[in-house]
């Protein structure tokens, strides 16, 4: 039978405000252990939470962003549970009534398809703190709770992916919007935004759920993806085998590919969400909601929108331009200050891209600045170099930094554009290959890129290519037999 | 020495008149509380920890600096609840898991005290967690009543109205969750005072039922109340729960009339089940209110029968959560164990006494999925019924009057193993605390034996200054505290 995958994700962002969500301690990663700690967020007896409002804040800027409800009045919630990195023994966070629901996310699939991913809820939270188990020789374990209290939004979807790549198109373009409302880093490798998968099967056309599983411990895109597929292969395994699926909660395990049963429905945690007496229910005012959505910048799906207007780019070419709002700045930058927008385009999603991902580095470190791409490719427009040119010239402001008109000028790179040049070169390339020149005299206009080659290999690359066709054209004896290439 | 003695019969009022006057000192005062503990202490036992040291230096450090304007408590010797976290001093909650515990802060309240210059003499024993209404639940031992040592002094305040009952103290501060300021007043013949919920800072008050848990005033007179009761309310930004109500002058607001005012009699306040004693000398204080040019009249508070069990929902599923923090694995004293839920199991086992057991499986229970909405939310719900039902009886009244405790004072031992008529004893308390109301326990005379008699004044929410105004006109008729025969 063909099975349709239903996945569900759950998203933790970790805001990145100054202080943590109940306490004024920092919130900044990597302190010594236990360094930005209180008596609240040690939960030491007698600790009252107080809220950071600038949490709240956050959240209404990603409910705004993703077009949910924002409810004028929620409650904080405890959801009770023990374990050594939780401090009180219960989470504060929100169950019945969260701060923002029933929004969705656009995400562009490889298709060119636009999906519509909806959202079940905004919610906030804060984050636990972290387990360090001793080394080898060490059989204790400890406790850093700097980041017990640090703000956590959890993002819940609708079962409405279908693929593993809708689920990472979601997922990439809910962090372009945290990114852009610079309210989060994002980053799944250092844990600011976690993602947990309910995935399900069921027979293609239905229209009920099957028994979900829940995926943790998910520390990439590339993981999301795999445990997905994984578990949907599993469990049409399990039913072809006539078996049934059980709910329950698995783990990822990276380096065998699988997931393993973490725990059953039987033995999940009764959390014993209740409403937290020490925190009054969450008013917030029109007049809050409106000042944040004053602030709100341009999002990726408007920017993509424009870019394919504005610009005149291909969709795909805008939706990789505007995944990272620093990456899309950086081509308007560049754009603005070049006659062709496209070619602004290709440079930043070719070029740049590629030494970018080489050096594995973030476009806000790009060893070249958006100023000095632009310089490059008005030296091409200008006419000054080629794009072959450009491209070395690329490399060498990579390497030292320098401003590409001090590259050209240092290396003698500037493009022979003069005809009067050109034509004592191209004559001596085509005294030097006789023969090539007979079979292009014979009908072999194919090649045509052979004497451009020469030539330009001739002048070290320095010449205008446009000028050396046009000029090939002329100085080219006419072909006596039909141009078939033979 | 017989001057020591009678400094320590002072009230709180007239130590602080004579301090003003610079009749007597700080150490004075403070030299004459810790010799009547030396006298009384060994039988009554009213302290979890005696802080003499520490005290006769902070004595001697008031006198030294006396500041100008004086401060409101300046040099006056008090007792502290050992569920009100002192930096530095140990903080028991008269719990065997919090033998070691000395806090790393300083509740407001106790900054408050420090500010207005009072000396804490020690920590006052009490049930554990404030979970019981005789003190017998303290791993500490009991307190004794001092008007009959073979009796209780209620509780959960216990240690700090027998303190204050045996002039081991001129005043002291408890909390009051269901009654645990009023009933101990009540059985001690002190005024006892349970401010609006929101009036005093929770910050720094080891939590039983958040939002029941009050602190407030134990102390020989109304005046003494209104004295203390000003230096402890007021807003705390660090408690979210904390009202942002002025504060009245208490002590000049004693002077108000009680003539024109009308006193509420809850008919369900007085039927089967109340000891005799108790109702005529209930029955007399609405007597001496009528002399006073007080008019009376019958309400009804139809969800009365209700409210135990409300309570015994609300406030049980609270300290379930409140409690898990005691794990041991941060402060406290753990158990060790073969894993983490040993430890857990354990500490916990080891730590708590069996009343705090009983009450975390109540509560965990209450909130368990699939009973929540049975019990918990359905409390929630009746709650409010008992809140409507008091604005209804306000509607018709200033105030109102009760009986505090259904019986005189019991005999050690004679309610431990029955715990729902232990419960019981609360009847009178709760369901004001529950409606959120302030309210007053104040002696009402003894009786034949010599025990302490008391009535209950219930006012509207931030009426305290009207409550202790109506006492201060029963005690200008000449019925004040009975003084013990220790």
């Amino acid at each position: 039978m063909e099975y349709e995958t239903v996945i569900g994700l759950e998203v933790h962002t970790q805001l990145k405000t100054k202080s943590k969500i109940f306490c004024g301690c920092s919130t900044t990663f990597g302190a010594p252990p236990n360094s930005h700690t209180c008596p609240v967020c040690l939960g030491m007896p007698g600790v009252l939470p107080v809220l950071n409002r600038e949490v709240v804040t956050c959240a209404i800027k990603l409910g705004l962003a993703t077009r949910c409800t924002v409810n004028r009045s929620s409650r904080w919630a405890r959801k009770n549970y023990f374990y050594p990195d939780l401090p009180k023994a219960y989470q504060i966070s929100q169950y019945e009534a969260p701060i923002c629901e029933h929004g969705y996310v656009e995400a562009d699939l490889e298709s060119g398809e636009t999906r519509r991913i909806g959202l079940t809820r905004i919610h906030m939270e804060e984050d636990a703190g972290k387990n360090v188990h001793g080394a080898a020789d060490d059989d204790h374990s400890y406790v850093d709770l700097n980041r017990a209290g640090v703000p956590l939004l959890e993002i819940v979807s609708e079962p409405d992916i279908r693929s593993s790549e809708e689920a990472t198109a979601y997922l990439k373009r809910l962090r372009s919007i945290v990114r852009y409302l610079g309210i989060s880093d994002g980053n799944m490798e250092e844990g600011s935004f976690r993602c947990d998968a309910n995935v399900s099967i069921r027979p293609m056309g239905s229209d009920t759920f099957g028994t979900r599983a829940e995926v943790k411990n998910l520390n990439s895109f590339r993981h999301v993806a795999h445990a997905i597929d994984y578990e949907a292969r599993r469990q049409a395994r399990l039913l072809a085998q006539g078996k049934e699926v059980v709910q329950e909660t698995r783990l990822w395990n990276t380096a065998e590919g699988k997931t393993y049963s973490m725990r059953s429905k039987e033995e999940a945690h009764d959390y014993r969400y209740f409403p937290d007496p020490d925190l009054v229910p969450l008013e917030i005012s029109e007049q809050w909601i409106e000042a944040v959505r004053a602030t709100l910048p341009e999002l990726p799906a408007d920017k993509e929108q424009r870019f394919v207007v504005e610009y005149g780019l291909p969709p795909q070419d805008a939706a990789t331009l505007v995944a990272s709002h620093h990456l899309a700045d950086y081509f308007e930058t560049v754009a603005g200050a070049v006659k062709e927008a496209k070619r602004a385009a290709n440079w930043v999603l070719g070029e740049l891209l590629a030494v970018l991902n080489k050096l594995g580095i973030s476009v806000e470190e790009s060893p070249v600045e958006a100023a000095a791409l632009a310089a490059l490719i008005r030296l091409i427009e200008e006419e000054t170099i080629s794009g072959k040119i450009a491209k070395s010239v690329f490399e060498k402001m990579v390497a030292t930094g320098k401003a590409p008109a001090a590259i050209v000028e240092e290396e003698g790179l500037v493009q022979v554009a003069d005809p009067e040049a050109l034509r004592p070169i191209i004559q001596q390339v085509f005294d030097d290959n006789p023969t090539q020149l007979a079979q292009y005299q014979a009908g072999k206009t194919k090649l045509m890129g052979f004497f451009v080659g020469q030539t330009m290999r001739a002048t070290g690359g320095k010449a205008n290519p446009a000028l050396v066709n046009k000029l090939l054209r002329e100085m080219l004896p006419e072909p006596t037999a039909p141009a078939d290439g033979g | 020495m017989a001057a020591d003695s009678d400094l320590a019969r002072l009230t709180l009022h007239e130590a602080r008149d004579r301090v003003t006057a610079g009749e007597v000192t700080s150490a004075e005062l403070t030299e004459a509380c810790v010799a009547r503990i030396e006298e009384v202490e060994g039988s009554v036992h009213a302290f979890a920890h005696r802080t003499t040291d520490e005290a006769l230096a902070q004595a001697a450090a008031r006198d030294a600096a006396r500041p100008d304007p004086l401060p409101p408590l300046w040099g006056l010797p008090i007792a502290v609840k050992d569920n009100i976290c002192t930096q530095g001093l140990p903080t028991t909650c008269g719990s065997k898991l919090l033998a070691n515990f000395r806090p790393v802060y300083d509740s407001f309240v106790a900054r408050r005290l420090e500010e207005a210059g009072a000396v804490i003499l020690g920590k006052a024993n009490m049930d554990e967690f404030a979970m019981g209404s005789s003190c017998e639940n303290s791993a500490l031992g009991p307190t004794h009543n001092p008007h009959d040592l073979e009796r209780v002094p209620g509780g959960s305040s216990g240690g700090s109205a027998a303190a204050v009952a045996a002039d081991e103290c001129l005043a002291a501060l408890g909390s009051d969750t269901g009654g645990s300021i009023r009933q101990p007043a009540c059985f001690c013949g002190v005024v006892g005072l349970k401010p609006t919920y929101g009036r005093v800072s929770r910050n720094g008050l080891v939590a039983f039922a958040s939002s029941l848990d009050q602190i407030g005033p134990l102390t020989k007179d109304a005046r003494d109340a209104a004295l203390l009761l000003g230096v402890i309310a007021g807003h705390d930004p660090d408690d979210s729960t904390s009202a942002c109500q002025p504060v009245p002058n208490y002590e000049a607001a004693l002077e108000a009339e009680v003539a024109g005012l009308t006193i509420g009699i809850p008919k369900e306040y007085f039927g089967g089940g109340l000891d005799p004693a108790v109702e005529e000398a209930v029955r007399a204080a609405i007597a001496t209110y009528e002399s006073l040019g007080a008019t009376t009249v019958e309400v009804s508070l139809p969800h009365t029968e209700q409210a135990v069990a409300t309570y015994y929902l609300v406030a049980t599923a609270e300290a379930s959560s409140n409690l898990g923090r005691f794990d041991g694995i941060r402060y406290g004293v753990r158990q060790e164990g073969k894993d983490l839920l040993d430890v857990y199991k354990r500490t916990r086992e080891e730590g708590f006494g069996a009343e705090v057991k009983r009450r975390i499986m109540l509560g965990t229970f209450a909130l368990s999925a699939g009973y929540y909405d049975a019990y918990y939310g359905k409390a929630m719900a009746v709650r409010t019924l008992i809140r409507n039902d008091f604005d209804a009886a306000f509607g018709q009244c200033d105030l109102l009057l009760t009986p505090t405790a259904p019986t005189p004072p019991f005999r050690l031992g004679e309610k431990l193993d029955d715990p729902l008529t232990m419960y019981l004893s609360d009847i009178f308390t709760i369901a004001v605390s529950l409606a959120g109301l302030p309210a007053v326990s104040f002696p009402t005379g003894t009786t034949a034996a010599g025990l302490p008699l008391g009535a209950q004044l219930i006012g509207r929410h931030f009426d305290e200054a009207r409550l202790l105004a109506m006492v201060h006109a029963f005690e200008a008729t000449g019925q004040g505290r009975p003084l013990p025969a220790l």
